[in-house]
């Protein structure tokens, strides 16, 4: 595999050269490698984002054909072959249209909420691992770090809904707040459940604990599997999901926090979204289901190697189980989702940290770091 | 106490849940209904109600007869004729215009008929491009009828028996 990537890879090293090169020449021996780092730095930045929003491209199209799927429906197929380029035609409808804003909204915050939607969504990709060694800032508190600014994805929604001016927007955004703030503190809890378990909060470090001869059952989702459950379903209540949509609500308050954005504004929040479910299901992939940790014994070859391909795959699979919860249930009811979160998920992610606690301390732990 | 003990396990296991996502995985991979409409058409009754038409006899002649009873019986009121006498001394319309957007597809009209005259045909894809578009008039439908009489006549003698 890397014989194929070899021509890559030095042409990578010769075109670093040569930038480096120039660097020089522009700005002489003193500056230029703090110049070099900053480039490095945007470099890697756009190495990530650029997938990223391909990836949420395509999510939209996949989510489409899924639930077409589910409705004995076909998905979109008329825009190139199969609908491929379908994410591209409303990439370019959602860019020319018109941003209206409305007459006694708040400028500044109208403006500035999409972009404080989609920053933490963003930024939220510095410390993820595709691979031990592929990942933008290896630091040691990542876990810590992921919490931190996925909370603050929710300053944009509820500064969307109250620039707006508008009564269902702010209905969406005084809903969206309560659902994030009570969810995160059982997502919270289930993070404590891996910290526990991995020893440490880099995430390196998390999947290189999953790693045992075991394979599968080494992974975190067999100790920590009420836990697991919980994030998944926290998680999608985070991202503003179906069924815990209420936020949106399109039945009942039109579109929730963003019924009054059009065009680019609203394909922002519609990126931040999307860009916040792929990153649950990412971190669901590294912390309970072993990473790039192959499913398969070692002796399997290509399969048994532990490669950033096996992440893709598992965090596609659990980013598609979120579709497939869209097309499944029915939209929580408002007080259903404040019972879900405060009265099962907090116990249950309490009551498993004390079992967890009690388990590694006895024999029976088989997971402790090889 | 049983049932709600069992109630709970049911719940709290997510095993409603897990039923409920195998059913809609099952209809993931069921063959799709969807009909791909410009290229596939569904199947039409020969009673479907589509644009109207009007028809003539073999001979040429025209068979309204301006009796006016489908404008009387149009319940939306988007049928008007005017009469007045041929110079070979039968009534005959002078005026037969259709407002399609009043028209709500009743039939009636084509029920009403003594003579078979206004009927409905098959011909559902038109539309109108400016207001007024939709207005049909008698030279209008009496070319539909021209142009459709062959499927118009083999619908009729479909139906004729429950007539």
């Amino acid at each position: 595999m890397s014989a194929v990537f070899q021509p890559i890879v030095n042409l990578g090293y010769w075109l670093w050269g040569l930038l480096t090169t120039v660097t020089v020449a522009i700005f002489g021996n003193e500056i230029a490698p703090y110049v070099l780092y900053g480039v490095n730095i945007l470099l890697l930045i756009v190495c990530i984002v650029a997938p990223l929003m391909l990836s949420v491209a395509y999510l939209t199209l996949w989510e489409r054909k899924v639930i077409g799927w589910i409705q004995l429906r076909i998905g979109p197929n008329r825009v190139g072959p199969m609908g491929l380029l379908q994410p591209i035609a409303d990439g370019v409808k959602l860019m020319v249209k018109e941003i209206i804003v409305p007459s006694g909204a708040n400028k500044l915050l109208f403006v500035v909420a999409p972009i404080l939607a989609i920053m933490p969504a963003l930024a939220a990709w510095a410390v993820v691992p595709f691979d031990p060694e592929m990942v933008l800032a290896n630091i040691d508190a990542s876990l810590l770090y992921i919490m931190a600014i996925t909370s603050m994805g929710v300053y944009g929604v509820i500064i969307a809904g109250w620039a707006s001016n508008s009564k269902y927007a702010f209905l969406g955004a005084m809903r969206s707040a309560a659902q994030i703030v009570s969810y995160e503190i059982a997502m919270g809890f289930a993070l404590v459940g891996v910290l526990m378990a991995a020893q440490s909060l880099n995430l390196v470090e998390i999947v290189r604990g999953q790693q045992s001869e075991f394979g599968v059952f080494g992974w975190f989702w067999i100790p920590l599997f009420p836990l697991f459950l919980t994030y998944l379903i926290a998680g999608v209540a985070e991202t503003n999901r179906a069924p815990f949509d209420v936020a949106e609500g399109e039945s009942e308050i039109v579109a929730g926090f963003h019924v009054e954005y059009s065009g680019m504004t609203f394909a922002v929040f519609f990126l931040a979204e999307y860009a916040n479910m792929i990153l649950v299901s990412f971190l669901c992939a590294l912390m309970f289901l072993g990473g790039w940790l192959s499913p398969f014994p070692a002796s399997w070859g290509v399969l048994g190697a532990s490669s950033f391909l096996w992440l893709l795959v598992k965090a596609f699979l659990v980013v598609s189980s979120f579709l497939w919860f869209r097309a499944t249930f029915p939209r929580y009811r408002y007080d259903q989702i404040m019972r879900l979160g405060w009265k099962v998920f907090i116990p249950v992610t309490l009551v498993w940290i004390l079992v967890l606690g009690a388990w590694m301390q006895t024999p029976l732990w088989i997971w402790w770091k090889s | 106490m049983i049932d709600k003990i069992s109630g709970f396990f049911r719940t709290f296991l997510l095993f409603e849940l897990v039923k409920g996502m195998m059913l809609t995985g099952r209809y993931m991979f069921k063959r799709k209904i969807t009909v791909q409409f410009p290229e596939e058409k569904t199947p039409q009754s020969h009673r479907f109600r589509g644009l109207h038409a009007l028809r003539r006899y073999p001979n040429g002649e025209e068979r309204c007869i301006a009796c006016k009873l489908c404008e009387a019986v149009c319940p939306a009121l988007a049928i008007t004729i005017e009469s007045e006498q041929r110079d070979d001394g039968t009534r005959r319309t002078s005026r037969y215009d259709i407002d399609l957007t009043k028209c709500i597809f009743c039939g009636f009209c084509e029920e009403s008929c003594p003579v078979d005259s206004i009927v409905e045909t098959r011909i559902f894809e038109y539309h109108g491009e400016k207001r007024g578009d939709l207005i049909y008039t008698k030279p209008m439908l009496l070319s539909i009828g021209d142009a459709y009489e062959e499927q118009i006549a083999k619908d009729r003698a479909a139906d004729a028996r429950y007539r």
